[in-house]
């Protein structure tokens, strides 16, 4: 919020400078989030007094001798038309930065530096400014737009400082406001602070005034959404002068970012910002039938805001209107139908408080937003809709611009706008803060917040003002007496009161931990990805119709289409990772993620989905292939001590014969493969991706479990070669379970060989295998092995039809 | 008998001392000392020595036969290191060539600072807890005191995924779990995603924060403050000093925004601390009553404190990335970078 240093003056002596105010106003919860001194860009830009001119011949140019008072008398060309002898004009000595404007004269261009120059062979020392070069306009400097020098006052000291004399020694201090304190979306809010913080009194703007008779007696005003509007006010102006605010306003209105329109829109927007209640005029000829009516809008009905611009309303939106039709959209934007013009004779000023929500929603919902909205969304109190109203009213005194009737309708629900009442516990107070603040600290602070406090032994009873609705309870008191007490007064202390608790990791995270710490080991990054993802994505994938994954919950309002649906699987994010690393020029790595994926259990969702724990890794890279990818999964099987057993499996976006099921304890946990080469294809990239997804909630039943010590053997262990001959299509699993499933004893199966080529014969291929058996409680003899040996030659052929090799 | 072996010996030296390499060297043995060597004849021939006369000469046999064989070892000993020392200079290497190496990978920088920052917390006797990334309104919001029309619910700008669920913006939403399921004392870590509407330079749509929350008797602003101080130490370093200043949010009060000296100047003021010489870092307060309330704490015997760090902030300042985008991109030159 934009509150200029001038205007804050008004209210409360600020007798430090803008820097100090910064600090004490962030202190106290009020952060500066830009401090800008209005002619920060100006510089040595003084009075000047035109002594004498002449015309330079053939030109329009004036050769004019410049009184600068201390600084001397320069020699100054000059080309505008307003130049004269005797005036007193901003003169830009040598050296000094001013605007540069383009040939308009209008727009400005940036800052430049006054050097002394050449004209037509003359020398100027300096230049003669108007009121654009200065940054200023009209709203802001009467005589300002003029499109030619600034005329300075008669009584300017000639050879002192033009800033403070035009206004620009002001300062703006943007201003952000909590969603605690909308009273302090206003300028008055703020300089209540102020005066707080420097413990100064703070003056109320004026609200007195002086009325007529009644007028129109008939009007009447009907809320029938007391729950959408809890107070409404209408007054009655008449004998309007329709014309030009005066300057003081239209500076205050323009150096909050305000244009000016006229006294009546004026006045409504300067108490919009001075005291933070909206407030709207409507031109009293064009309302009908003697009323205003606020009411929820019937659907289907329509109103032209100021703006031209046509809506359809809802029941949920709630509008003003009168004896016919709806003239404003409550807390939004007024009808055009009802629209102040230059010559309108009779107003009806209305100052309501709307409720936030409603006008948020409608807001949002139309789309259609302005200052009022944007403050009713933020909140506003009672108390200041009553007091805006005066403010208005007296503000239409003070501009003579109307006549105020004593006809003022007021609906209501009774709110009180008096303050409240509060009775806390002073040891509880400092109880929240773990000091104590002195008494009279506590009396001196809330006294400046005008809570009128009194301490009777352990009792403070303070009188909360009406715009304090966040003031509940005593926590609300602590803050209010440490943010003006200070910070710096809260020391450390460690939880003397504290239990002793033990903390830690739990055995799941820890397991994860460890996962992570040895997939790092064996030359993988973790990489996060975002939650969502594409439905583009799922497509890459190829997924039919019916996959599982395409079941993924839709978020009702995604930044784009992008990142639109929960995750199912990790697998595109990686695929994307691996592409851009390739398209940057890194074709070698190995990444991993270990990520929830989302699986609701019915859409559109109306319970907690399933969030699963999945681990995905994906490798790239010449030195890459199935295997590297599948000792990847055995490192994950080691970590997490868990077997694993493959075989051969499809995914739509792996490798047809390059894809394989991980199975543990029975139940497949996970898929690996290599990426196909459509998807290289689609995603341009130049090396194969080898990716790998396991399912950490089915594999968590069986990790993380205490581990035991597994005795030595006792006995030799005994090592066996086979090797056979067979089909191509033979697999290495296949062949493993036939072997083991005929002997008991066995403990490893290492497959060390694999031969195709004349040798073997055209469809065959050598297998060769080194198989341990390690005896449980007896010593194996030679007999025993062999017996081992010819049942598991005797299983392989009759499940495999496979031989040793001749 | 004297002289045959003096002439053996000789012809044995010179021919040692000729041998040009270890196999030379063997054939000479060969020719003195093998099977069918000379000196072994001689030996053979001992049979026809006289028996008086044997001692003697096998006396005879043995200094020649000795004298020999420790020229030839000395030899074979030379020849030995001359052909390692061949075998090494074969070998020798341009060492300044590339090393071979499958390169650790590590964690994630945001992983590093959540572990770095579970380990203080944990080490102080908080546990930690994860919560959903799917989140109802009630413990979002509701229950943290914000409810349908508060003004709070529009700092954030929510994700919804129906009229109920949501992406909880919040690790905050993680409290009130804890709190229906435990009784006091608390003490909480709650790491995890969070999500928000935002996607420019600055923000990500998709970030990590850990809520931290203590519920106890007699727990304080300046518990906080205590706590807090030891934490920045730890993870900033032992200079570094904590500024607490007025902020709001629904589920504390007071509420606070708390600052560090800046690390890289001391605070004497940089372009990290945008010459303030502190840098906002988090936000924490008391926790509300109406927040304890509602999980049935009982707020006369029960107070408490929380906080909410912002994971990637605390990365970002920590190793100077300069930009939140890069940490969800996976590009290996920025994953390879962080290892602390």
């Amino acid at each position: 919020m934009l509150a200029p240093l001038s205007w804050l003056k008004e209210y409360v002596d600020i007798d430090c400078s803008p820097k100090e105010l910064e600090e004490k106003l962030f202190s106290c919860g009020f952060e500066v989030e830009e401090l800008k001194e209005l002619g920060a860009d100006i510089q040595d830009v003084v009075v000047g007094l035109v002594e004498s001119l002449e015309p330079i011949p053939e030109t329009h140019l004036s050769l004019c001798q410049v009184n600068a008072g201390a600084h001397g008398t320069f020699q100054v060309c000059c080309g505008a038309d307003n130049v004269k002898a005797g005036g007193k004009y901003p003169l830009a000595l040598v050296g000094a930065s001013v605007y540069a404007t383009a040939k308009d004269h209008v727009t400005i261009e940036g800052v430049m530096k006054i050097k002394k120059g050449k004209l037509r062979g003359y020398e100027s020392h300096g230049m003669l400014c108007s009121g654009v070069e200065l940054g200023l306009t009209e709203d802001l400097y009467e005589g300002a737009g003029y499109c030619g020098l600034l005329v300075l006052p008669e009584d300017a000291e000639v050879g002192s400082d033009v800033k403070p004399i035009v206004g620009l020694d002001d300062w703006i201090f943007d201003i952000a406001i909590t969603a605690n304190r909308p009273d302090c979306q206003s300028i008055y809010g703020i300089a209540r602070e102020v005066a707080a913080v420097l413990g100064k009194p703070c003056r109320e703007p004026a609200l007195d005034y002086v009325t007529t008779d009644v007028k129109r007696d008939a009007f009447k005003v009907t809320v029938e959404a007391p729950d959408l509007c809890p107070r409404y006010i209408g007054h009655y102006v008449y004998d309007v002068k329709m014309g030009q605010s005066p300057a003081w306003m239209r500076r205050r209105l323009a150096l909050v970012g305000i244009g000016s329109i006229s006294n009546i829109v004026d006045i409504t927007n300067y108490v919009l910002r001075e005291l933070g209640q909206p407030m709207h005029a409507f031109d009293y000829s064009f309302l009908e039938g003697e009323q205003i009516v606020v009411r929820r809008a019937a659907d289907g009905e329509k109103i032209v805001t100021l703006d031209e611009k046509e809506f359809a309303l809802t029941n949920n939106n709630l509008v003003i209107c009168d004896g016919n039709k709806p003239v404003a959209l409550a807390g939004i934007m007024g009808g055009l139908n009802s629209e102040i013009k230059d010559d309108t004779k009779e107003v009806l000023f209305e100052s309501a408080k709307f409720m936030r929500d409603n006008i948020r929603k409608s807001s949002r919902a139309l789309g259609q937003a302005s200052d009022s909205s944007a403050i009713y969304a933020k909140g506003v109190y009672e108390y200041t809709t009553v007091m805006a109203m005066k403010r208005a009213l007296h503000l239409i005194d003070e501009l003579g611009c109307g006549k105020v009737s004593a006809t003022h309708v007021e609906a209501s629900v009774g709110n009180s706008v008096a303050p409240t009442e509060m009775k806390v516990s002073v040891k509880r107070v400092n109880g929240v803060l773990g000091i104590t603040v002195p008494n009279d600290e506590i009396v001196r602070i809330l006294t400046n917040l005008n809570f009128n406090p009194v301490i009777n032994g352990d009792e403070l009873t303070i009188q909360v003002p009406a715009y304090r609705e966040d003031m509940d309870s005593y926590p609300d008191v602590a803050e209010e007496v440490i943010r003006m007490y200070g910070y710096d007064h809260v020391v450390s202390t460690f939880m003397p009161t504290a239990q002793v608790t033990l903390g830690g990791l739990n055995l799941r995270q820890k397991s994860e931990l460890k996962l992570k710490e040895t997939l790092c080991a064996a030359g993988a990054y973790e990489g996060i990805h975002y939650s969502f993802f594409s439905p583009s994505d799922l497509d890459l994938l190829r997924l039919p119709a019916d996959a599982k994954e395409r079941t993924a919950i839709e978020l009702l309002n995604p930044i784009n289409i992008d990142l639109s649906l929960m995750r199912t699987t990790l697998v595109p994010q990686m695929i994307h990772a691996i592409a851009r690393n390739q398209k940057r020029g890194i074709l070698e790595g190995r990444i991993f993620e270990l990520g929830n994926i989302f699986v609701p259990k019915s859409l559109p969702l109306d319970d907690y989905p399933d969030e699963r724990e999945t681990l995905c890794v994906g490798l790239f890279g010449a030195e890459e292939d199935f295997f590297t990818l599948k000792g990847m999964a055995e490192t994950v099987a080691h970590a997490l001590n868990v077997t694993f057993t493959y075989e051969a499996a499809e995914k739509p976006y792996f490798h047809p014969y390059q894809c394989a099921s991980i199975t543990c304890e029975g139940e497949v946990v996970g898929y690996l493969g290599k990426v196909i080469y459509e998807i290289m294809d689609d995603l341009d990239m130049r090396v194969p991706a080898y990716i790998m997804e396991i399912d950490m909630r089915l594999l968590s039943k069986w990790y993380g479990k205490a581990q035991i010590f597994t005795p030595l053997p006792k006995y030799a262990e005994e090592k066996r070669d086979f090797a056979f001959v067979v089909d191509k299509e033979m697999t290495c699993g296949a062949i493993e379970e036939a072997m083991k499933e005929a002997c008991q004893y066995i403990t490893e199966i290492k497959l060390f060989d694999v031969y195709e080529g004349v040798q073997v014969g055209p469809g065959k291929k050598s297998m060769a295998f080194n198989v341990v058996f390690t005896p449980k409680d007896e010593e194996f003899n030679t007999e025993m092995v062999e017996g081992f040996v010819k049942k598991i030659l005797k299983n392989l052929d009759k499940k495999l039809g496979i031989t040793l090799r001749a | 008998m004297k002289e045959k072996l003096q002439q053996i010996r000789e012809k044995a030296i010179a021919e040692i001392e000729r041998s040009e390499g270890l196999e030379r060297l063997n054939e000479v043995y060969g020719l003195i000392l093998g099977k069918k060597g000379e000196l072994t004849a001689v030996l053979k021939g001992m049979k026809d020595v006289a028996p008086q006369d044997r001692p003697k000469v096998g006396q005879w046999v043995n200094e020649t036969r000795q004298a020999i064989e420790e020229l030839m070892d000395e030899k074979k000993a030379k020849f030995e290191a001359e052909a390692l020392q061949r075998k090494y200079e074969s070998e020798k290497l341009d060492v300044t060539m590339p090393a071979k190496m499958r390169a650790k990978g590590n964690l994630h920088p945001v992983t590093q600072v959540r572990n770095q920052l579970s380990e203080i917390f944990t080490s102080m006797g908080f546990e930690v807890f994860e919560g959903t990334e799917i989140e109802n309104d009630y413990y979002n919001f509701t229950a943290l005191n914000t409810p349908q029309d508060h003004p709070a619910r529009d700092m954030q700008d929510t994700f919804y995924l129906s009229p109920e669920f949501l992406l909880r913006t919040q690790t905050s939403a993680g409290q009130i779990h804890v709190m229906e399921a435990k009784k006091p004392p608390i003490k909480i870590i709650s790491p995890g995603k969070v999500f928000r509407s935002d996607d420019d330079a600055t923000h990500s749509p998709m970030f990590t924060q850990m809520e931290g929350l203590v519920v106890d008797k007699g727990i304080t602003l300046c518990d906080l403050k205590g706590m807090l101080d030891e934490f920045v130490k730890r993870i900033f370093g032992e200079d570094t000093t904590t500024r607490l200043r007025p902020s709001y949010f629904p589920f504390t009060e007071p509420s606070v925004e708390v600052d560090v000296s800046c690390f890289q100047c001391g605070g004497k003021g940089c372009k990290l601390c945008k010459g303030t010489g502190w840098i906002e870092v988090l936000g924490a307060g008391v926790v509300n009553n109406k927040v304890l309330e509602g999980c049935n704490i009982d707020t006369n015997e029960y107070s408490g404190f929380a906080f909410g760090i912002g994971v990637e902030r605390i990365a970002m300042l920590k190793y100077g990335i300069n930009n939140i985008k890069l940490l969800f991109e996976s590009d290996m030159r920025v994953l390879s970078q962080i290892d602390d």
